[in-house]
């Protein structure tokens, strides 16, 4: 298929790891893979494998279902609940433990949840049963943002009554200067995640090379593509360069998509949102403006939760902040595992332990110290 | 679940466009787009086409990269 097979050339990509091997050198350097969906390429391809031992890769924040909130998911629950209600979402999302219950459990409780391709599908939901409340459960970044802001915006222009969006949409810059700040990790350079850039831009992440002085790859999703990346990230890191690059430049403009950015803020405006892990942080989430206060389901729809818990056992937090991989976690592929997660990072197919479990053949280095 | 694919477009009404991809067709809306022409390649996630595919560009990457290749054996 065109703009894919060029970039799954498994020639290419080896001879890149070569280049890159000789490149790099003998001094350790930890490159992170903020986007989920690079940390299932990574696995996928067995991109790990192909590099020389002294580069890690860390997995980073980058995948809407791992870090949202316990108390999110246990809000939709409660939601669900409800009879009134049909709670709608994207898949991922139906297998995720809260607190004390998962979508799919109340499902097969009978809890009304409908899987959803698209908010398109929600918005239909909604217009075919208008004597029910229907919720869209709105977790995403940049990528995701603008397919809700259009239903929201489509859902006021027919007047609908019955559309409601529960909104924990996050932005990813801010979440990549958390990590710098937190101060955990050292990190060489990040790969910046390919979609969300396709709507932000490149300039979002020029305040990285800037203040921190860490460069940064946009990258695009095959394993050329993954392993172009990381060469310009070690070209830059030997020779004492930190820059933002765009590898993916057949997809990502330096503006970004300006009109999709238009449709977000007209609907939404940030705030500060509860991350998986890293906690809140500071204008990383978007909330619905008041003009459209009447689909914000929180504003709408009374709800009771009682207080949110951790699994104490899942690691899940530490591994979005990549101070940890799923190996040094006790429940990794025992008693957790995809068909049957006890946490977050298991569930959705670009979680970190997802991928080390669905690829693991290829099994990671040990973490040192 | 930033998962997007490039799909081609072959056919388009109004806002809703019809995508091809491995022979399957779907469809796609255009709406976050300016003018999408029949034939274009779009990126799509979740239904919705977020950015139309450069083929200047890609050439331009894939050129890059056989010159960054070519020496080795
Ligand atoms: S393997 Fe399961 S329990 Fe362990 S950190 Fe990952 S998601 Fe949590």
């Amino acid at each position: 298929m065109k703009y894919l097979d060029e970039f799954r050339n498994k020639a290419a990509a080896k001879r890149l790891a070569s280049r890159i091997s000789s490149e790099v050198g003998e001094g350790e350097v930890t490159l992170m893979e903020v986007c989920g969906t690079h940390t299932m390429a990574v696995h996928r391809y067995g991109i790990k494998g192909l590099l020389p031992p002294n580069i890690r890769l860390l997995s980073g924040p980058g995948c809407p279902v791992c870090v949202t909130s316990n108390r999110y998911i246990d809000k939709a629950i409660a939601y669900s609940k409800q009879s009134d209600v049909i709670l709608t979402t994207f898949g991922d999302m139906v297998k995720v433990p809260g607190s004390r219950s998962s979508l799919a459990r109340e499902m097969s409780r009978g809890a009304d949840v409908r899987i959803v391709y698209s908010t398109t599908d929600a918005l239909k939901i909604a217009r075919d049963n208008t004597e029910r409340k229907v919720i869209f459960l709105g977790v995403g970044f940049e990528t995701t943002v603008p397919t809700v802001a259009t239903s929201i915006l489509e859902a006021d222009r027919m007047g609908m009554k019955n559309y409601f969006v529960l909104s924990a949409h996050k932005l990813i810059p801010p979440a990549m200067k958390a990590l710098l700040d937190g101060g955990e990790l050292k990190i060489d350079g990040f790969i910046c995640p390919g979609h969300v850039s396709t709507i932000t831009g490149t300039q979002v992440y020029e305040f990285i090379p800037r203040n921190y002085r860490v460069p940064c790859v946009v990258a695009g999703f095959e394993p050329v593509d993954i392993m172009q990346a990381i060469y310009t990230l070690v070209q830059q890191i030997t020779r004492g360069i930190a820059e933002v690059a765009n590898q993916y430049r057949r997809a990502v403009r330096k503006e970004g998509n300006p009109k999709a950015r238009e449709v977000i803020y007209e609907v939404f405006e940030p705030s500060d949102s509860d991350w998986r892990g890293i906690g809140v942080i500071p204008q990383s989430g978007l909330m619905i403006r008041q003009r459209y206060r009447k689909y914000d389901a929180e504003a709408n729809i009374d709800v009771e939760i009682e207080p949110s818990a951790e699994n104490p056992r899942c690691i899940c937090g530490a591994i979005l902040r990549g101070v940890k991989e799923p190996l040094e976690c006790t429940l990794f592929g025992s008693l957790c595992t995809p068909e049957h997660p006890k946490g977050a990072c298991m569930v959705s197919s670009e979680g970190t332990c997802a991928a080390y479990y669905n690829y693991g053949r290829q099994m990671p280095k040990k973490p040192e110290g | 679940m930033c998962l997007a694919i490039p799909i081609r477009i072959v056919e388009r009404h109004g806002i809703v466009g019809i995508g091809e991809v491995g022979g399957v067709r779907r469809q796609v809306d255009l709406q976050l787009l300016d003018d999408v022409q029949i034939g274009d390649y779009v990126i799509v996630h979740a239904g919705f086409a977020i950015q139309k595919l450069d083929e200047e560009e890609a050439a331009e990457t894939l050129s890059l990269l056989s010159e960054l290749i070519s020496g080795d054996s």
